[in-house]
């Protein structure tokens, strides 16, 4: 999903809307886009989870009619969008699916629309085409960003220093930047306080721009500031190929939050006391659930994430509403695509179970990620996850990373590319 | 009509709470849909080094994960999964899978060695790897149709002694010539 300008001020007037909609009497709202006859699940999201969710409760459940709405008439995965960042992939098609297949083989009605409202109490989503009412909604809406814990960092500011961490338009657009440095330039990436969206994701994305720098523009580097004290996730296999491949390329630079920046003078500010710049500057701000999930009261305490049921995925804010993905507080989980997929999975064979009327079944679920170093050489975290006292963990002595000595990293690089293609193939056919 | 879904909601509500307290144990589908973001729905894999388990028997994958989890067959990420289920939960996956059509898969694949694989398989391979592969004997794997880049690593690790041949298969692989492996290899993906 992207984030241009259009739609970001759209979202914004979304979330006064919601606001007045959850408050205001059904009086004059929108016409009703397609009138519910039988069971039905509403599935807001066309991404890693919610062509997932959709897909799956109509493969369990024919009798249930799914709408599944997005504003977007395709989608661009972020895992491996790195790659096309460090010019490993020439472009984005092996990343972008389209809805027509899920349609075609499962039934899933797909509706390209805004969603700018939901209703909880009604059990209706208002779209920018008009009302769907819902016997149970999936809200699979990935991030948004904390925009003001980020000074000066406007839409105007994205598109100077981009943030590509929703993939399309802006992914091309770092790419963009980077091959137009000049050799002897200096590339700075942001990178926020956890949770957010793919905790390897930014350090993945410094080796791949260290790879394109190493073979393309040597007298130029790369700048982490990095909010965190050190990197969180495969942290030993990260330093590790960085010693190997890309010691003074990479200039990784720990307990550095950014907090503001400056477009114009091409520079971030670390906590008001530090300024870097840079000729390309990648900034990752500090995230939150889309916004659908806030302006709809889904976030828990923290304002920033949703909390939900370790079984069914139902927010515990908000009855008949399931928040799966990037949004959601899943547990041991981590905000991944995979977890996305795996949680869909759960979420829907126990919507379905709601529906019926019948017994729920408890999450069995998987974390498989992969980050490349190298062109050839990629690493994986891969966890298995299981319910105790109503919270999801790690099942115990199971899972974990990589060997320390990259002795699997080639083999791991030829099966990170199945993955993609087994886990785009499920969401779009 | 608002008072009427309210009604509904409540009633799908007390549902909801006395289904919860008393949800059931991971079902074989619960736990076999995790699998499925790597090996595919119903796990026939689009990944050409992925490979699929869709219709492999239930012996064949208790003993993958069995090994998988001993480290007694070299994986990446698979002896990591497989330390996270029970023996209980192997089998269930195992039967759910097995009983899943085997997945036919669309690759490209050198004619000539199809034709010499397939004079070679029936008297070298076919005690164990029965009906050309579609079928295996005892926890023998299923290699009608599999995906060659993936059938092309695993013979890699049997050759390096990564990974431990079968006695049967050793007495036969050992004096068998690498033109001869890759075309039995081609035989096996091209079978529907």
């Amino acid at each position: 999903m992207t984030l241009d300008r259009r739609s970001f001020l759209k979202l914004v007037g979304a979330g006064a809307g919601a606001a007045g909609a959850v408050s205001l009497p059904m009086i004059g709202q929108a016409a009703e886009l397609m009138p519910k006859s039988g069971k039905r699940v509403v599935v807001i999201g066309g991404g890693y989870g919610g062509t997932i969710a959709a897909k799956y409760i109509r493969m369990m459940d024919k009798s249930i009619e799914v709408v599944m709405i997005e504003r977007n008439d395709h989608f661009v995965s972020c895992p491996f969008s790195n790659l096309y960042i460090g010019g490993i992939m020439t472009d984005l098609n092996a990343l972008t699916i389209k809805y027509d297949k899920l349609a075609a083989n499962h039934g899933v009605k797909v509706v390209q629309a805004e969603v700018t409202a939901i209703d909880p109490a009604a059990k209706s989503v208002t779209t920018s085409k008009g009302t769907i009412s819902y016997d149970r909604l999936v809200v699979s809406p990935g991030i948004d960003f904390r925009l003001d814990e980020m000074k000066g960092y406007d839409t105007a500011a994205m598109e100077k220093m981009p943030h590509a961490w929703k993939a399309g338009p802006q992914t091309i657009l770092l790419r963009k930047q980077l091959v137009d440095m000049k050799d002897g330039g200096t590339v700075v990436m942001t990178v926020p306080l956890a949770p957010y969206r793919c905790p390897p994701g930014p350090y993945e994305r410094a080796s791949m721009i260290a790879h394109y720098l190493k073979a393309n523009k040597p007298k130029s580097k790369i700048v982490v500031l990095d909010a965190k004290p050190d990197i969180t996730s495969k942290g030993g296999l990260f330093k590790k190929g960085w010693k190997d491949n890309y010691e003074g390329i990479i200039d990784y630079r720990p307990a550095k939050k950014v907090t503001e920046v400056d477009a114009k003078a091409m520079a971030v500010m670390v906590e008001g006391l530090e300024e870097v710049k840079g000729d390309v500057i990648n900034v990752i701000p500090p995230q939150r659930a889309g916004q659908i999930a806030v302006a709809a009261g889904l976030v828990g305490d923290d304002k920033n994430w949703c909390p939900v049921d370790a079984t069914t995925f139902e927010s515990t804010k908000q009855k008949g509403i399931h928040v799966i993905g990037d949004a959601c507080i899943a547990g041991a989980m981590p905000k991944s695509g995979y977890s996305a997929n795996s949680e869909a999975k759960i979420c829907a064979m126990n919507v379905v179970a709601l529906i019926n009327g019948k017994e729920t079944t408890e999450l069995s679920g998987i974390n498989v990620c992969y980050s490349y170093i190298t062109d050839k050489d990629a690493v994986s975290v891969a966890g298995v996850y299981t319910v105790k006292e109503g919270k999801i963990i790690a099942v115990p002595n199971s899972g974990g990373v990589s060997p320390a000595d990259f002795s699997a990293a080639k083999t791991e690089a030829l099966y990170a590319e199945s993955w993609l293609k087994n886990i785009l193939t499920e969401m779009s056919t | 009509m608002i008072m009427k879904w309210r009604g509904w909601a409540l009633a799908t509500g007390v549902l909801a709470v006395s289904a919860m307290a008393q949800a059931a144990p991971p079902t074989a589908a619960m736990l076999s849909n995790a699998c499925a973001g790597c090996h595919g729905t119903n796990g026939g894999s689009a990944g050409p080094t992925m490979p699929s388990l869709a219709g492999q028997s239930k012996e064949a994958i208790e003993v993958a994960m069995k090994k998988f989890k001993s480290g007694e067959r070299p994986g990446t990420i698979m002896g990591r999964l497989a330390k996270g289920y029970s023996e209980a939960e192997v089998t269930a996956m195992a039967e759910l899978f097995s009983k899943q059509k085997l997945h036919i898969t669309t690759q490209t694949l050198d004619k000539a060695k199809i034709a010499k694989g397939a004079s070679l398989q029936e008297s070298n391979c076919g005690r164990c790897h029965i009906e050309d592969g579609k079928e295996g004997k005892d926890d023998t794997p299923a290699m009608a149709s599999q995906w060659l880049p993936y059938m092309q690593m695993q013979m890699a690790d049997y050759l390096s002694g990564k990974r431990k041949m079968p006695e049967k298969m050793k007495e036969k692989v050992d004096p068998m010539s690498k033109e001869d492996i890759e075309a039995l290899l081609h035989f096996y993906a091209s079978v529907k």
